[in-house]
């Protein structure tokens, strides 16, 4: 017993914002001069573009608690509407797109989260799915969203912010990361805010969170309308910054599913939660292949790896769901916990 | 699960409070005069107009009647018991009372204006708060912020304002935490003020609920079992805390009980509902006393079995 109070006093050595804060420091100032181009185009640019993928699902599902399997189709959403704002729209700033991107995939997820009002759980996510095949069919169905050209795919435009070019690898990292941390920064302020307490509210207790008076129904648009909005804009990252093409094709169900894992992996209803989810799907397969290569020499082949890595990634997620519900962080935090006291005792 | 969500999902959909004596009549005129020739069979109330008058409250469950013909009208001020045996009702009334059901017949009279349906998404507005009898706390907040969550019907600044963290939004947040900081030391609990409410024992919970409901300081509490699964010590702490939030915000308090001795001590009228019908409604004295509620709650039952069963009643 005693060593309880103990354990919470010695908990908050740092204030909050020195972890993120370092973390940042080591992102824009270490990471660059280190990293190889494989780091960043294999590694880093999808993170990030999934972290934040995976913050914006878990704003909705996560804090809201409303199931949604339509990620893909925001992200395509978003990446579509930036490329047509950037090519239709003279000087236009490509910022400006991504803005006017994320407002569209907003506008889109308040449309598909119209259910949500009616429709609760398993039926609620059947209904997104409404969103995912919607969006692929009519991106692949009007060829004027993908400007005509033959094939369906497209090359994203350059990037550059406020006149300053970002091209290579690392500049596109610098792209990515800087929009990530923004948004995520925003995200985080929101989950603490009212309004965040308000979609707690909405996910533990509906029908209190009516009586007491808190709006459930502008509550729930309003989840799905910023989680769309960073969603929208994962997706331009996605598309711009790490295949630097744009096709319906990349943003089908698996990668609605795979945003999903990422949130559950990582821990619902944390924003630091997607980070670690997203990482481990980067990660992972790689890993996994590495790993088999090594053990397995020339049978390990992309089959055998693909079929392999959704075996031990569905074990895992099984996995989780049963010992560590709420996922990596609380994982990691429990970890850290131990660590300290160790520490501390010696 | 899925039953319970479409059928919230349904009420959402159905029209809120299409008033049915829709004028809005004040309350100076509801107390005396029934004007429209209602053979409705409320006590004519010397002195204050009721704050809660129900007028012939039905509702029904498919073929299942959960309440006929009730009508009770409710003090300011007053501390208002409704029990009766499981099965009686008692919770349906609450949720009537409270909008979560709509009544098939009559309506709902508060501070003299009537509704076919209590508007739930505006209750809070109309200085009606109530607690569940399944917890129904935010396990995902701690303490502090589900009592604080007792004030979002207030909170104007929108949801830019407070992550820039500008306009009203910071004044909001000040002002609500420290109301729900005053309602935590008045009831006791600044000491888990920073906890998870999931993580609290039952007791506390049950606590944690009446708090947040009070924090609206609202004119009518409603408590839908408040005591149940209490120990015999945090039942008649939970009634202190009920009669000092009266005293000390003059609200007006409607509870459901099963406990007959707390409710006995507490209330100043019963309430006694047997199959969907009231009655008794009286002083605790009378109640005690009258034969049907004696019937209704032990059971019609010769002198031998109704000892035995208070005998093994005592024994838990």
């Amino acid at each position: 017993m005693a060593a309880i109070p103990a354990e919470f006093s010695s908990a908050p050595v740092l204030p909050k914002w020195v972890v993120p804060v370092l973390l940042l420091a080591f992102a824009y100032g270490v990471v660059p001069l280190i990293g190889s181009s494989y780091l960043f185009e294999a590694i880093l640019l999808p993170f990030l573009a999934l972290s934040l993928a995976g913050v914006g699902l878990n704003i909705l599902t996560g804090y809201a608690g409303q199931v949604s399997l339509g990620s893909a189709a925001f992200m395509a959403a978003g990446a579509f509407a930036a490329y047509n704002f950037n090519l239709r729209v003279e000087g236009l700033p490509l910022i400006g797109s991504i803005f006017l991107a994320g407002i569209v995939a907003a506008a889109i997820g308040i449309v598909f989260g119209l259910p949500s009002l009616r429709l609760r759980g398993f039926y609620l996510a059947v209904s997104t799915l409404a969103a995912q095949f919607f969006v692929q069919w009519a991106l692949t169905k009007f060829s004027w969203f993908s400007n005509d050209s033959a094939s369906g795919v497209i090359d994203a435009p350059r990037l550059s912010i406020s006149g300053f070019a970002l091209d290579g690898a690392v500049g596109r990292y610098f792209f990515a990361l800087t929009i990530v941390a923004v948004l995520t920064f925003l995200a985080h302020r929101l989950v603490s805010s009212q309004t965040g307490r308000n979609l707690i509210a909405v996910r533990d207790n509906e029908t209190a969170a009516r009586i007491i008076g808190i709006p459930v129904l502008k509550t729930k648009l309003l989840a799905f309308a910023i989680s769309s909005f960073i969603i929208g804009v994962a997706g331009v990252i996605w598309a711009f910054a790490y295949l630097r093409t744009v096709e319906p094709a990349g943003f089908n169900l698996d990668r609605s599913f795979q945003i999903l894992f990422i949130i559950i992996i990582g821990g619902l209803a944390s924003i630091r939660g997607a980070f670690f989810g997203a990482a481990l799907i980067v990660v992972f397969p790689l890993a996994l292949s590495r790993l088999g290569g090594f053990l397995l020499g020339d049978v390990f082949d992309s089959g055998v790896l693909d079929m392999s890595q959704r075996i031990v990634l569905g074990a895992l997620i099984i996995l989780f769901l049963i010992l560590e519900p709420d996922g990596l962080v609380a994982l990691w935090d429990r970890i850290r916990r131990r660590l300290l006291l160790a520490w501390q005792t010696t | 699960m899925a039953l319970s969500g479409s059928a919230l999902g349904l009420m959402e959909a159905s029209v809120y409070a299409p008033e049915v004596f829709a004028r809005g009549l004040p309350a100076s005129l509801l107390s005396g005069e029934q004007a429209e020739g209602r053979a409705v069979s409320v006590e004519p109330v010397a002195g204050p107009a009721p704050l809660l008058s129900l007028q012939g409250i039905g509702l029904s469950f498919g073929g299942v009647v959960a309440l006929a013909d009730i009508d009770l009208s409710v003090n300011p001020g007053e501390i208002r018991a409704i029990i009766g045996p499981n099965g009686a009702g008692k919770s349906s009334l609450i949720n009537v009372i409270s909008g979560v059901y709509r009544p098939d017949r009559g309506h709902i009279g508060l501070h003299g204006i009537g509704y076919a349906q209590v508007p739930t998404q505006r209750l809070a507005r109309l200085g009606v708060a109530r607690t569940f009898q399944n917890l129904a706390l935010f396990k995902g907040l701690s303490v502090l912020d589900n009592v604080a969550a007792g004030l979002a019907y207030k909170v104007r600044s929108n949801f830019a304002g407070q992550v820039l963290g500008i306009g009203r939004s910071r004044e909001e947040r000040r002002d609500s935490l420290n109301r729900a900081d005053q309602i935590l030391d008045f009831l006791d609990l600044a000491a888990v003020r920073d906890r998870l409410a999931g993580t609290l024992p039952y007791g506390l919970q049950k606590r944690v609920e009446l708090a947040r409901a009070l924090v609206a300081e609202p004119r009518l509490l409603l408590l839908d079992e408040p005591m149940a699964g209490m120990t015999a010590n945090e039942k008649s702490e939970m009634a202190a805390f009920v009669r000092a939030a009266r005293d000390r915000f003059a609200t007006t308090v409607v509870l459901i009980e099963h406990d007959v001795g707390v409710v006995m001590g507490l209330s100043d009228r019963i309430a006694v509902l047997d199959y969907g019908r009231k009655i008794a409604d009286a002083t605790p004295d009378e109640v005690r006393n009258d034969p049907r509620v004696i019937d209704a709650y032990l059971g019609v039952a010769s002198d031998n079995e109704a000892l035995s069963r208070n005998e093994g009643r005592a024994g838990i």
